[in-house]
């Protein structure tokens, strides 16, 4: 928070502040970063956000905690945190948002082999090699250790075959982290860590819609895919302990609280209207909104408290899965009340008798019934948290 | 109350056409139909020619007098697969004839209407909420009959229909000046428009410029008579929705039934056990409730609001939990557009505010109990 900077935490404010002032492109002012995120088209489209991209990257920002020498700024916590700030001050995005960033990047450092780190780090940084994850199946979601995409060694490359699915923005990738079986006589034993090219014969994509009508996540084939050698990170079935590392990650950039995520007073006075004293005019509406931003400010707290007990480097804990639940459970509540308050408004599909900022609202409002699936359903973290964090015993 | 022998008839017969005819994949192919009006007419006529058209006219205008009791155990069935079709608005029109038409309006409307040939609807909303005492639509005395002028929307299936009952304002009326008028859907100055909604249904925007109309289209009453014709379209919505999360949670229930993870079926683990245990609770006092606001009708009871706004705000609680636990539990696959959960979820959205939602009945429940 601004009030409690060191004097080198303030030069550093002062200097990001500059530095945006001078290269964030003002036509990205306000813009929504995640289209760029989601759909690799849009982003290779757009010559601003190409522009504004490549001057991020050049400073390291996208991944301002990573080593410079991959493409980071080597920066601490602190620092990181008031780029976000100051982001979300000059209306600007991360450009360099991923799933490499959030989840291989942070595992690479940890598990990688120095090659691979130079190999990968770099292009995740600056963000011109996308990734997708490749862990669930059809048969293996929660218990995601009975996958069985089958590995095998050929001597001088691996063989995979299988399917996995989920896989979000498989058909946008370049590549694929993937959780793949070695050994079929122990479950988590048998487990290994590969890297693919998505471009490699025999890798085949298929889209899936989703409820709220965009294709986000797709089915993914293996036929005989040949892997090199060298993409095997970690040991020979020694992926599940890699995998739990990267789920960490994955549920701790999910557990963020987004930046503008303003009130939503302003949108109910608009449709709700107010009372002779001001108040939004649906007295019980307007108490669920309160206790909604009441959690969400109190949740703001809890993150900031457990990254300051983690301390600085170490990463996320088993504490991110009592994170995760939450979060996603107030963000839930919010699309469900931002719905509300747009009313039958909330409600459009595909005309332009609704607002396109009204239909976004319906259409996130369906997509975050993910939040509390993906990366691990809710029940799945609260197993984590009974056993893990509480020592409660197996039944 | 316990069903009659011909109410039990009815529900086995509405059950069991529409696990035949209106599967869970006639609303899905009605989803972004060109020039769709949000119902399929072959569905309409068959049910038509099994009578449930005609189920709360009186006899002598071609219908059963079965009651909404048991109009309520079809839109019950039709509920469990969302089934798309005019049934509730229709039936509503039927009702604001029976409780304020004379003997000539009831005449020229209630045979078709009974027959099916004529599709009525409510035109009451304006604007994003349900506010029927906010009605700004406004009716002008002119030479004997009456100029209409303002918007309605959302109106329920208001593609599909012919005859639209109209919440107007009367110009000059005094106090309780809100009164319903009997408007032909092609009467001159009405322009209608669909809008494409998260669900299989269309509702439209209704355009009124300058719409003359007979002093024959008057009903009588005024906002009571109003509130009297919305209880029963919130104890009728409140039946599909009972069938909707009944269904939502059959469905649910089986899932956990089938999908194995961690070598055994996930109905095994306690956590979830609890949750549909819990959601077999919430069912009961819905039913409860909605049979209660089903019944109050037919009796009609001096308590109907309360009963109504019970039902509704139960209805609208119950169906938002359990079509939300419906994708939770089905996990990824209950994320697809291929799957059901996510139909149920888009409908259960529609149908938690139409004619009120749960906060707006919370509230008329309250006021009305002296809280
Ligand atoms: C939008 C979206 C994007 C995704 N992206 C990816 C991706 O990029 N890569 C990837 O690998 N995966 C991805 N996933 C998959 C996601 O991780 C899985 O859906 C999730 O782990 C649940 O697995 P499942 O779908 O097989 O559900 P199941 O495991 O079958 O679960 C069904 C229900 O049972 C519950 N359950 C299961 N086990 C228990 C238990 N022991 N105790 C209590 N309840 C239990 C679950 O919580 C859930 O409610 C994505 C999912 C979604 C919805």
């Amino acid at each position: 928070m601004a009030d409690h900077d060191s004097t080198a935490l303030q030069d550093f404010r002062q200097e990001v502040r500059s530095w945006l002032a001078e290269n964030f492109p003002a036509e990205l002012k306000g813009v929504d970063g995640t289209i760029y995120q989601s759909n690799v088209h849009t982003a290779a489209a757009d010559p601003t956000y190409q522009l504004w991209r490549e001057r991020f990257a050049s400073v390291g920002w996208g991944v301002p905690t990573w080593p410079v020498r991959y493409g980071g700024a080597g920066l601490g916590t602190e620092e990181a945190v008031i780029i976000g700030e100051e982001l979300a001050r000059a209306g600007a995005f991360n450009p360099i948002r991923s799933f490499g960033v959030m989840m291989l990047g942070p595992t690479l450092l940890e598990y990688g082999t120095e090659e691979q780190k130079q190999t990968h780090l770099p292009y995740i940084a600056d963000h011109t090699r996308r990734w997708c994850q490749g862990f669930s199946e059809p048969g293996a979601g929660s218990d995601l250790a009975s996958l069985q995409t089958k590995c095998t060694d050929m001597g001088d490359h691996w063989l995979v075959s299988g399917q996995k699915i989920w896989t979000s923005g498989a058909d946008q990738a370049d590549w694929c982290f993937c959780l793949v079986r070695t050994d079929t006589s122990r479950k988590q034993g048998g487990i290994s860590f590969l890297l693919i090219d998505m471009k490699s014969p025999g890798v085949e994509a298929r889209p899936i819609v989703l409820i709220s009508g965009v294709t986000h996540f797709c089915e993914v084939f293996f036929t005989d895919v040949k892997v090199p050698k060298e993409n095997l990170v970690g040991e020979v079935n020694g992926g599940w302990t890699v995998a739990k590392r990267l789920l960490q990650f994955e549920r701790d950039s999910l557990s963020g609280v987004r930046s503008g995520l303003g009130s939503l007073a302003p949108l109910a006075h608009q449709y709700v209207g107010t009372d002779a004293e001001g108040r939004i005019a649906d007295s019980d509406l307007r108490g669920r909104m309160i206790h909604n931003a009441m959690r969400a400010s109190a949740y703001a707290a809890t993150l900031e408290r457990f990254r300051d007990e983690a301390g600085e480097g170490r990463g996320p804990s088993n504490g991110v899965s009592v994170l995760k639940n939450l979060w996603s459970g107030i963000a839930q509540e919010r699309a469900e009340l931002e719905v509300e308050i747009l009313g039958s408004q909330g409600l459009g599909w595909g005309d332009d008798s609704y607002a396109d900022e009204e239909r976004a609202i319906t259409r996130h409002w369906l997509h975050s019934k993910a939040y509390s699936i993906y990366g691990g359903s809710y029940e799945v973290q609260n197993n984590i948290t009974a056993k893990r964090s509480l020592g409660l015993p197996d039944a | 109350m316990a069903l009659n022998d011909e109410q039990i008839m009815l529900k086995d017969m509405a059950a069991g056409w529409v696990k035949d005819t209106m599967p869970t994949t006639a609303a899905r192919a009605l989803y972004g139909a060109p020039d769709g009006i949000g119902h399929a007419p072959d569905a309409w006529a068959e049910m038509a020619a099994m009578g449930w058209t005609g189920i709360i006219v009186p006899e002598a205008h071609g219908g059963s007098d079965f009651g909404f009791r048991s109009l309520g155990l079809v839109l019950e069935e039709l509920g469990r697969t969302l089934a798309p079709s005019p049934l509730l608005s229709s039936a509503l029109a039927v009702s604001a004839l029976r409780l304020a038409g004379d003997a000539a309006q009831q005449a020229r409307w209630l045979p078709g209407l009974a027959d099916g040939s004529v599709i009525g609807t409510l035109a009451v909303d304006e604007g994003p909420r349900h506010a029927p005492l906010a009605t700004a639509l406004t009716a002008t005395p002119v030479g004997g009959g009456w100029r209409l002028d303002g918007i309605k929307r959302p109106v329920q299936d208001g593609m599909a229909a012919h005859l639209a009952i109209v919440v107007a304002r009367v110009a000059d009326g005094g106090a309780d000046d809100l009164a319903l008028f009997a408007v032909p859907c092609d009467v001159a100055g009405l322009t209608r428009d669909p809008l494409d909604q998260v669900d299989a249904r269309v509702p439209a925007i209704y355009r009124f410029d300058g719409v003359e109309v007979g002093p024959d289209s008057r009903l009588v009453g005024g906002t009571a008579m109003v509130d009297a014709l919305l209880d029963r379209a919130r104890a009728g919505l409140s039946a599909e929705m009972l069938g909707m999360m009944t269904q939502a949670f059959e469905t649910t229930l089986e899932y956990l039934k089938t999908r194995v993870q961690f070598g055994q079926l996930i109905g095994s683990f306690q956590a979830l056990q609890h949750r549909a245990a819990d959601m077999f609770a919430e069912l009961q006092l819905t039913r409860s409730a909605v049979e209660a606001a089903l019944s109050a009708v037919d009796a009609d009871a001096d308590d109907l609001p309360t009963r109504a706004s019970l039902a509704k705000a139960l209805a609208g609680e119950s169906l938002h939990r359990i079509s939300r636990q419906m994708v939770q539990l089905h996990g990824g696959i209950g994320m697809t557009h291929e799957h059901d959960a996510g139909l149920y979820l888009r409908r259960a959205g529609v149908a938690e505010q139409c004619y009120g939602n749960a906060a707006f009945h919370r509230e008329r429940w309250g006021r009305l109990n002296g809280f």
